[in-house]
């Protein structure tokens, strides 16, 4: 099995303002990020079930020109507000580091 | 028609390299411009007025960025002055700007635009019916507009009406950041599909450099379309770097809204022409049926005090979220026995994060290991600095001596690293908007100042 970092040169999350959270997920080359396309594994159910957001509010845009996935949903916390650990919500992505995909074609 | 524009670095203050600056300089710029702002650290400047950055790291990038202006008799532009784009921010970088020109011997027709929006006009806006949520946004009433510190996030406009004005210098308020670099080609009649997609690249600096940096960029504004270059040396760009870009910090990767438009970047495409040289076709900007402005609020959420502090022993590793609970209804009892009652515990909240155990994604942690050491955070919040201190005091003092069942006598459970462990935060900040005004004229929620220097 292999796992993002087989796919992607980048994994990052970050703040798109202070209400909504964004991933992009670069992947190393054409092959793997039509490979990563293929698998359908950042799909708007996987974040959903994470970060507790109904599916319709996930949104799971493939960039061809950036080579990349982007992913955006409500902030699971508002930046700054009680309970917010991640202000830049830098590190929300971690979870997804241990998610098993597909092998790549050598 | 060609327009050139030097972005010097992603943020005034963040520093850039002068070698690359001076080369910048060099390609003639018809305008440079810089942000200084951003909501991203969070709404602690918005709501106490306090920038990010230092002033000496401030002037420090201002000071090279006026010596330019003046040798090239072009105008520089700095938008979100102050990290908040609050108009106390705005003069203090004034300030900084009458400073440095009288240190250097500079002279300048100085702009100011300000987008702090009064209490009395928002709520008269929310009463017409002409202030929108956007997606995500937090619940409002009529009172939140009054409740703390609001700014307006202008578009081009104003900006504009400065240069129109000969200005030469010009600081504005909360600002698009693309806006800064779009005014200028979009005053002198620049196609607004490549203006606001090279604003939008240029904007974070050399942000979409290989390797990114700190440093600035250069963009040339054509009929059709629009190159980037790097200035810094060493530093290339690619066709995939410059496309990246839209993606940062975005929810929409081809969808980037200013307040006039939306800039459509879907049919674009870019071509590598050379090492440090990208070209961009296909940008499309499409003007808006109607005019809007974002909304940003910060404020005040209270006073905090910080206790930080570890866990080693696995017992007190195992024991501690249970205990921490227990703790709680014991907290608010003593918040109301040490207080005689003037206090209510509702008001003050004690938080406990444990970093080894989920503190940074919270509920939402699907990996629940076995930590080794655990750190300890504990916030306390309240409606006055001196509540959340002495309430703090009993919290430390009682969380390093958690009963622990498994023992026959008093450990203490948590290792401090400080004497005192409590450390005061000051006041702390919420968010309150992410709303649109609608139904208003792009200059009409911004005001203006012009002085000569």
């Amino acid at each position: 099995m292999a796992t993002l970092l087989d796919y992607c040169a980048l994994v990052r999350s970050k703040n798109a303002g202070p209400f909504t959270l964004t991933f992009d997920f670069m992947a190393k080359d054409e092959r793997t990020f039509t490979a990563l396309c293929a698998t359908g594994a950042l799909s708007p159910g996987l974040f959903a079930s994470l970060f507790h957001v109904a599916e319709t509010e996930v949104v799971v845009t493939p960039v061809p020109a950036a080579l990349a996935i982007k992913v955006s949903l409500p902030r699971p916390v508002v930046q700054g507000a009680r309970g917010d650990s991640d202000t830049y919500a830098g590190q929300q992505y971690g979870p997804l580091m241990a998610m098993t995909l597909p092998e790549l074609d050598r | 028609m060609e327009h050139r524009i030097l972005a010097p670095t992603g943020a005034l203050g963040a520093g850039f390299d002068l070698t690359g600056f001076s080369r910048g300089v060099a390609l003639r710029p018809h305008v440079i411009a810089c942000d200084a702002g951003s909501t991203d650290s969070g709404p602690s400047a918005l709501g106490s007025g306090r920038p990010k950055l230092s002033d000496a790291a401030v002037a420090r990038d201002l000071r090279h960025l006026l010596r330019a202006r003046a040798d090239l008799g072009v105008p520089l532009i700095i938008g979100s002055c102050g990290t908040s784009g609050r108009d106390d921010a705005v003069d203090h970088l004034a300030g900084l700007v009458r400073d440095l020109c009288r240190a250097d011997g500079l002279r300048a027709r100085l702009g100011r635009v300000y987008a702090d929006q009064p209490a009395d006009r928002l709520t008269r806006l929310w009463d017409e019916g002409r202030i929108r949520a956007l997606p995500h946004a937090p619940a409002v009433t009529r009172e939140t507009f009054a409740d703390g510190h609001v700014v307006a996030m202008m578009g081009a406009e104003p900006i504009e009406a400065l240069l129109e004005d000969g200005c030469e210098v010009i600081l504005a308020g909360r600002a698009s950041d693309t806006a800064l670099f779009a005014a200028l080609p979009h005053l002198r009649g620049a196609d607004p599909g490549p203006t606001w997609h090279a604003a939008k690249t240029i904007e974070c600096g050399a942000a979409c450099a290989v390797p990114p940096s700190a440093n600035g960029l250069f963009a040339y504004v054509r009929d059709d379309h629009f190159d980037v270059t790097v200035l810094h040396p060493g530093a290339r760009l690619t066709a995939r770097s410059v496309a990246a870009h839209t993606l940062y910090e975005n929810a929409d990767p081809f969808r980037v809204i200013e307040p006039s438009g939306v800039l459509d970047t879907a049919g674009a495409s870019y071509e590598e022409i050379d090492d440090t040289t990208v070209r961009v076709r296909g940008s499309r900007f499409e003007p808006a049926g109607e005019y809007t402005v974002k909304l940003e609020g910060a404020r005040l959420a209270g006073h905090q005090t910080v206790i930080v502090g570890g866990v080693r022993d696995r017992v007190v590793i195992r024991r501690l979220p249970e205990l921490i609970d227990m703790a709680q209804g014991y907290f608010a009892a003593k918040i109301t026995d040490v207080f005689g009652g003037r206090v209510d515990p509702a008001d003050v909240d004690i938080d406990f994060r444990l970093y080894g155990a989920g503190a940074v994604l919270g509920a939402h942690e699907p990996d629940k290991h076995d930590p080794a050491e655990l750190g300890v955070l504990i916030t306390v919040t309240a409606p006055e600095q001196e509540t959340a201190r002495a309430v703090a005091t009993f919290v430390a003092h009682a969380a390093s001596h958690l009963p622990m069942p498994e023992y026959d006598g008093l450990v203490t459970t948590i290792a401090y690293p400080f004497s005192p462990p409590e450390t005061d935060r000051g006041p702390v900040y919420e968010f309150t908007l992410n709303h649109v005004v609608t139904g208003i004229t792009p200059t009409e929620l911004f005001r203006s100042s012009v002085e000569a220097l």
